[in-house]
């Protein structure tokens, strides 16, 4: 009994020094196990409800938990993790109820334009917006784009528009957890934000032929210049 | 005065050129102009009138006690403002807190002047109250210009306070999985066309702690670092911070500890 009990705390030092041994700390200076009690204190007492924004907005969900440490989620010790993640978060795709992949990209326009939705100032009810031109550059007129995502620019001239391309669009954009355990991007049909007919718009947007964001550039219009 | 109107009218013709050239150009153009027109605005920052009307807030008796400020204590010993923003936040042995600045003006407007904090916790950002707390957050920082950006963590409730800045930097929730890590913890980008400084490193940190409270162009308001990051989570999708809360400031020791042996450059002007 004792020997089992000194070899359970033995084992439980060794997990917590992890595969260094030769380091000296036990447990993270910060982040997840690091006085866990003290963050979740001040997480209690720095926040309140506002709006449409609940403090409930703050308890996470798996994958959250797991990007909350970006060095560690990307770490390989943790690629495991990361694949069960995408799993999981593929599970959460709904395709296309009747098989069609593209809508409006007129309509995909305003919404990728749209930023709204959301914050305690956004009334409940009115459309999301998909915050796209936020983070991507879309198509070649909207020079007010942000680079925190790829650009997206001849998007479905380059990927071509087979169905294997469709649904990795798609499932992108339903939730981008799906292929990227940590991606920066809002996963927008699983967490709500936006409905299958928008998603279905911005497919246009990313795939239709007649969509500016496929439409040829100049350059390889007129060919060489005069 | 004289020499701030001056400062608003050179803004006024700078900003309507870089209006024409944005349509003109391309985006890099635009940033430029930008750029140019937050230096015509150095001599004329319309930030110094938030500042002069703090001055004279900090200087007036008020409150239940009829006292003023002036023997207020941000660090550097009772009535010490000058040089005193450049190193907060910081750990007060009488509130045995981690303060800001903020929360510090709220600490010395209750026990000198006998004022309750509860109505200047609770006003919005535009209200009166809070009019008074970024005033003199104003002119407080205006006293720390130029000066070096100096927080060192060294007590351990300030230790433990940046550990928990760091952790809130990368904690992510809501319905669009946002951290601030997400909009701030990569070099180079921006949103739309707006520059995100990249606050895990010593430049992106000061680039955006050193340069608050600031004046904003694009709204003509005077916002605090407390309204900055209360507007940051509201774009994360977050429910609202609690003013001058700990996770403000263990945010703000997170930022200015990174940002420390950078310059100060309080109050400043954005877009
Ligand atoms: C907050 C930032 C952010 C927002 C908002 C965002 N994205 Fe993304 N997006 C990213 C990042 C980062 C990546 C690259 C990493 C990845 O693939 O997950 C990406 C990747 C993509 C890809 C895959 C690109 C490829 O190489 O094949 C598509 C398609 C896409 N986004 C479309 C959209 C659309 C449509 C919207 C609006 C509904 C949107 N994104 C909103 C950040 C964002
Ligand atoms: C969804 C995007 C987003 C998130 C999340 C976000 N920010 Fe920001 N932040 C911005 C944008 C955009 C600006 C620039 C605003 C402007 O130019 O008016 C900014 C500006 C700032 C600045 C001032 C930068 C400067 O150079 O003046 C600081 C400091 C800052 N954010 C800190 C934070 C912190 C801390 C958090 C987390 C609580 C956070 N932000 C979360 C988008 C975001």
């Amino acid at each position: 009994m004792k020997h089992a009990m000194k070899h359970a705390a033995f084992l439980a030092a060794l997990l917590l020094a992890g595969p260094a041994l030769s380091e000296t700390k036990v447990a993270p200076s910060w982040g997840p196990g690091a006085d866990d009690a003290a963050f979740t204190r001040m997480l209690a007492a720095s926040f309140k409800d506002k709006g449409i924004a609940k403090i409930d907005r703050l308890t996470q969900d798996e994958t959250q938990a797991f990007c909350s440490d970006p060095e560690a989620a990307a770490s390989p010790a943790a690629a495991e993790k990361r694949l069960r993640i995408e799993a999981a978060n593929l599970a959460t795709v709904k395709w296309p109820s009747d098989g069609k992949w593209l809508g409006d990209w007129k309509e995909g326009e305003k919404i990728a334009q749209s930023g709204r939705g959301n914050t305690w100032t956004d009334k409940p009810g009115e459309p999301n917006g998909g915050n796209c031109y936020n983070c991507h550059q879309i198509s070649p007129t909207e020079i007010s784009y942000g680079t925190i995502g790829p650009s997206l620019l001849q998007y479905g001239a380059l990927r071509g528009r087979d169905e294997e391309t469709m649904k990795a669009a798609w499932a992108k954009i339903y939730n981008a957890k799906s292929a990227n355990a940590c991606s920066n991007m809002p996963r927008a049909g699983h967490m709500g934000i936006l409905g299958e007919t928008q998603i279905k718009h911005l497919m246009a947007l990313l795939f239709d032929p007649n969509s500016p964001v496929n439409a040829q550039s100049n350059s390889a219009k007129s060919g060489p210049a005069q | 005065m004289d020499r701030v109107s001056v400062g608003i009218a050179a803004f006024l013709a700078v900003s309507a050129a870089v209006a024409t050239a944005a349509y003109a150009q391309q985006k890099d153009a635009a940033q430029e102009g930008i750029e140019a027109y937050r230096e015509a605005l150095q001599d004329g920052n319309p930030a110094e009138l938030f500042e002069l009307s703090g001055e004279e807030l900090w200087k007036t008796p008020a409150g239940p006690k009829k006292d003023s400020l002036e023997k207020c204590d941000l660090g550097l010993g009772p009535g010490v403002v000058k040089g005193a923003y450049a190193q907060l936040p910081r750990y007060f042995a009488d509130t045995d807190r981690v303060q800001d600045l903020e929360s510090r003006l709220l600490t010395c407007m209750e026990t000198l002047q006998g004022k309750d904090p509860k109505p200047y916790v609770e006003a919005s950002f535009t209200a009166p109250p809070k009019e008074e707390m970024i005033a003199l957050a104003a002119y407080v920082s205006g006293q720390s210009k130029d000066d070096p950006i100096t927080v060192k963590p060294k007590h351990p409730k300030e230790q433990a306070m940046y550990d928990l800045g760091k952790r809130m930097f990368y904690y992510q929730g809501g319905p669009y999985d946002f951290a601030c890590a997400t909009c701030h913890g990569q070099e180079g980008t921006r949103i739309r066309l707006q520059d995100l400084p990249y606050i895990p490193g010593q430049k992106g940190a000061a680039a955006g702690w050193g340069s608050w409270p600031a004046y904003r162009v694009s709204s003509g308001q005077m916002w605090s670092m407390q309204w900055r990051l209360n507007d940051c989570f509201r774009q994360q999708r977050f429910p609202e911070p609690v003013y001058t809360s700990d996770a403000t400031i263990a945010l703000s020791m997170y930022m200015a500890a990174n940002a420390s042996g950078e310059t100060m450059k309080t109050p400043g002007i954005k877009r």
